[in-house]
């Protein structure tokens, strides 16, 4: 079967998706988190009620997700920056794309227990 | 021999160019070139000052975010110990006063130049585009804002 495009439906535009909806799924978390923090102005109380949301199984869920986008953009803007900075970017950009991939699957597994594990603990019992 | 015409100065990327001597490849106007009827307000370089600014900020945001998820997710128990102590513990320094300062506002301006980018390129109403980015530039601002403040304004002895 054809590859098609040299672009369209290959590595290139992929990595381009996924970094647009990391990306904005991070920004729209940074303006909550901003605000959370924000309650440390208004009583210590009001700050540790709603960081003990962040604290529940399910919410560490999301917060491995949150990890998740975090590095696959922040790898994947190394990559970019490669790409428009070293004369041999645009080469190796599909090289490079499964470099990120590795690295970032290597790290998830290391996040594993440190971000999920109070949470298996809570939900199965320690 | 073979009398196929001549390909073209740009090298094919699959097969043979439909385009030669007889047959010449359209012309494509560059989409935004600048003309002499071009407006004043818009003969500057911000988008390249905005590109430029994506990439050097977002080096310094992987230093600074992969720091802070290592020290608030990884490092000493994870998320458990997080609480206004650690909070106070964490501000009493200068040094942490500033990581996340420079943290807050080079990720809120790389998050909305990336979401300017995404609204141009989505919303196609002039009128929804021009809303949109307002509302984008509001909730920026004072994100910025309330977040210097509160780094600013902390006060571990609150009660």
């Amino acid at each position: 079967m054809p590859a098609g495009t040299l672009y369209r439906g290959r590595e290139g535009m992929w990595s381009w998706v996924a970094h647009r909806v990391t990306g904005v799924l991070i920004f729209f978390f940074l303006f909550v988190h901003v605000l959370d923090t924000a309650l440390v102005r208004v009583s210590p109380e009001a700050y540790d009620d709603v960081v003990a949301t962040y604290k529940t199984p399910l919410v560490a869920l999301l917060e491995y997700g949150l990890v998740a986008a975090i590095l696959f953009h922040a790898l994947n803007g190394l990559r970019i920056v490669a790409v428009d900075f070293w004369s041999k970017g645009a080469r190796y950009q599909k090289q490079m794309l499964w470099t990120v991939l590795g690295i970032w699957i290597v790290l998830m597994v290391g996040a594993l227990y440190p971000v999920l594990g109070h949470a298996v603990r809570e939900v199965f019992g320690s | 021999m073979s009398t196929e015409t001549p390909t073209s100065a740009i090298g094919d990327v699959e097969g043979v160019s439909p385009y030669g001597v007889d047959n010449p490849a359209p012309v494509i106007e560059p989409p935004r070139q600048r003309t002499g009827k071009t407006p004043k307000g818009s003969r500057t370089n911000f988008e390249m000052y905005a590109w430029l600014f994506m990439r050097l900020s977002g080096i310094v945001l992987v230093v600074l975010v992969i720091g802070h998820l290592l020290i608030q997710l990884v490092l000493d128990g994870g998320v458990s110990k997080i609480g206004f102590a650690f909070v106070a513990g964490r501000w009493a320094s200068p040094f942490w006063q500033v990581w996340d300062l420079a943290m807050l506002w080079l990720a809120m301006l790389h998050g909305a130049n990336g979401l300017r980018t995404v609204i141009n390129d989505y919303a196609e109403r002039d009128n929804t585009r021009f809303w949109l980015k307002m509302l984008l530039y509001t909730a920026t601002v004072f994100t910025v804002l309330l977040g210097t403040l509160v780094i600013f304004t902390f006060d571990p002895n609150i009660r």
